[in-house]
């Protein structure tokens, strides 16, 4: 598709999407109302920067539905993430939402040269996180066999690898290192086993893994990129020339800002990734800001395609973390914390990378008053914690009892993390 | 007899418990006996010392967790088998030891017990020696 005719369907969807918005979720009209800004004032795609931005913090205070723009009839699937504190995103999807979606995830798979004739296995997690359904139906859709093997039991997934000469496979990228160290330990090469492609995402990572990863498994790896607030993975997708991720701009319409003044930047300048969901029927969202901190590269790539592309992750306008995947912010620990009397309300993460998996640890100091000289009282405090955070976080936290006031102490803004992942 | 066992909250870290003998040598306090016990990551040093209360004074003045425990002392001859007999006694009035340390000292070894019951192991201690 030409640029020109991108330009004038996204124009058309822009607007479209606009006045069903504004007629059907409150939110936005109250902001555009606000804005003095009516649906006919929105006339092309460049009319974008007129539009209110969306943030998770709307998300979480329209929850769970607040924003969902379709009838409750019309939802046929439900997928959440991770809130900072306490209340999680809620993504309604319709049954067209449905199909885009596996559309789009099938474009991903046919970039990366999946066909028919593969047998692909999905190693994201199935359930709330939109990784192995969204990446599941896009390999149905392709017409490709789907392993749903999601998380879990390694060497069983590498005998299956083997045994059922699964040629592609979707999982993180610190996963994929799990499985060659797996594969090596099991006393097996690439060479016994056919993987071919791997669609790698749901965290940042570098080119360095990438090698690696190829290397060790003997398969091309790409990058694909998604969120649940926008749709789910395939929002991009690397091509052939592993050099930046097609955003499926026709249904996910990108920009970078200013994250402090708000400001629209031109291509090939750094800011923090927009999204605004053109075609999207159960939470279309407007502006969505996504935190996330990269670059978008336009001119046709040498695949062929014209769609916009952009550049690695690098970084966030916020302090969240992405641990295994998971959204972890800094203040979800805080709020455990501080409901808790036996700790002090210091805390820090400590993030690293062992054996290839992330590891989180938070260390927190115990209250004098809270001491006790029964180790088995000490370790119920330590486990009651453990346990607290889990559920919160959705991913398990190793917690270190320390002593009162020996966690640093910083003035002014709290530093709360220590990442120890050498991702950059 | 009962007495006051000071318990000290620490991380597994070098230099900790070094940290504490320092804190007491500088405030003129003789440690009579001490254990450490550990986790993979935190340790509590439990200790008998010359003055209790100031103990608790100067470690809590240097941030530690500090509490004191109730634990009986006895003391009985250093010979093979004395320990023995008290602890099947105790066992036998149904007295659970949560954990014990003890010192040789002359003829004699002084034993310090953290039991479930504190006045039924000191009757106990008391009928027997």
């Amino acid at each position: 598709m030409s640029r020109d005719e991108m330009h004038a369907l996204q124009s058309k969807r822009l607007q479209k999407l606009v006045s069903y918005v504004y007629h059907n979720v409150a939110f936005y009209r109250n902001k555009m109302q606000a804005m003095d800004l009516a649906p006919e004032d929105i006339r092309s795609i460049d009319d974008i920067v007129k539009l209110p931005f969306t943030t998770k913090q709307d998300l979480r205070d329209n929850y769970p539905y607040g924003l969902q723009a379709a009838p409750p009839s019309e939802i046929v699937r439900v997928h959440a993430s991770s809130g900072t504190t306490g209340n999680p995103t809620i993504v309604g999807y319709t049954r067209k939402d449905l199909a885009v979606w596996s559309e789009v995830m099938a474009r991903c798979l046919t970039a990366y040269g999946v066909t028919r004739d593969d047998t692909f296995s999905v190693a994201y997690g199935y359930g709330l996180f939109t990784g192995g359904l969204g990446a599941h139906y896009g390999v149905e859709n392709l017409g490709a066999t789907v392993i749903p093997t999601s998380t879990g039991n390694t060497e069983k997934h590498i005998r299956l690898i083997r045994d059922l000469k699964i040629s592609g496979i979707a999982c993180t990228p610190s996963y994929a290192l799990y499985l060659a160290e797996t594969l090596e330990k099991m006393g097996l090469s690439k060479e016994d086993i056919g993987l071919r492609i791997g669609a790698f995402g749901a965290e940042p990572w570098t080119e360095n893994m990438r090698k690696e990863i190829e290397e060790r498994l003997g398969l091309k790896g790409y990058n694909i990129y998604g969120l649940s607030e926008i749709m789910g993975p395939g929002v991009s997708y690397e091509c052939q020339e592993q050099n930046g991720s097609h955003i499926c701009e026709d249904h996910f319409y990108p920009e970078i800002i200013n994250p402090d003044t708000l400001e629209q930047l031109p291509y090939g300048t750094q800011g923090e990734l927009v999204f605004t969901t053109l075609t999207k029927e159960g939470m279309p969202v407007l502006r969505y800001r996504t935190k996330d901190l990269c670059t978008l590269m336009d001119g046709t790539c040498p695949c062929g395609r014209t769609a916009v592309r952009m550049g690695r992750i690098v970084g966030r306008s916020d302090d969240m973390l992405i641990i295994r995947g998971i959204n972890v912010f800094p203040s979800q620990v805080e709020s455990v914390i501080l409901e808790m009397p036996e700790f002090e309300p210091q805390y820090m993460l400590v993030v690293d990378r062992v054996n290839n998996l992330d590891t989180l640890q938070v260390q927190v100091e115990v209250r004098r008053d809270y001491f006790s000289d029964d180790i088995g009282r000490m370790l119920a405090m330590k486990k009651r914690l453990s346990d607290k955070l889990k559920s919160v976080l959705s991913i398990g936290a190793d917690v270190k009892l320390m002593e009162p006031g020996s966690i640093e102490r910083s003035q002014g803004k709290g530093k709360h993390v220590i990442d120890n992942r050498k991702l950059q | 007899m009962t007495i006051k066992q000071v318990s000290v909250f620490l991380e597994n870290k070098t230099g900790r418990i070094n940290h504490v003998t320092k804190v007491l040598a500088e405030n003129g306090i003789n440690m009579h006996a001490f254990s450490m016990a550990e986790t993979t990551e935190f340790g509590i040093l439990r200790l008998i010392v010359s003055d209790v209360e100031k103990t608790v004074e100067v470690l809590r003045g240097a941030n530690f967790a500090v509490m004191l425990t109730d634990v009986v002392c006895l003391s009985c001859p250093d010979v093979a088998g004395s320990l023995a007999s008290i602890l099947d006694q105790l066992a036998e009035e149904d007295i659970f030891i949560e954990y014990m340390y003890a010192f040789a000292q002359g003829e004699n070894a002084n034993v310090v017990i953290r039991p479930n019951d504190i006045a039924r192991c000191e009757k106990v201690l008391e009928r027997i020696q």
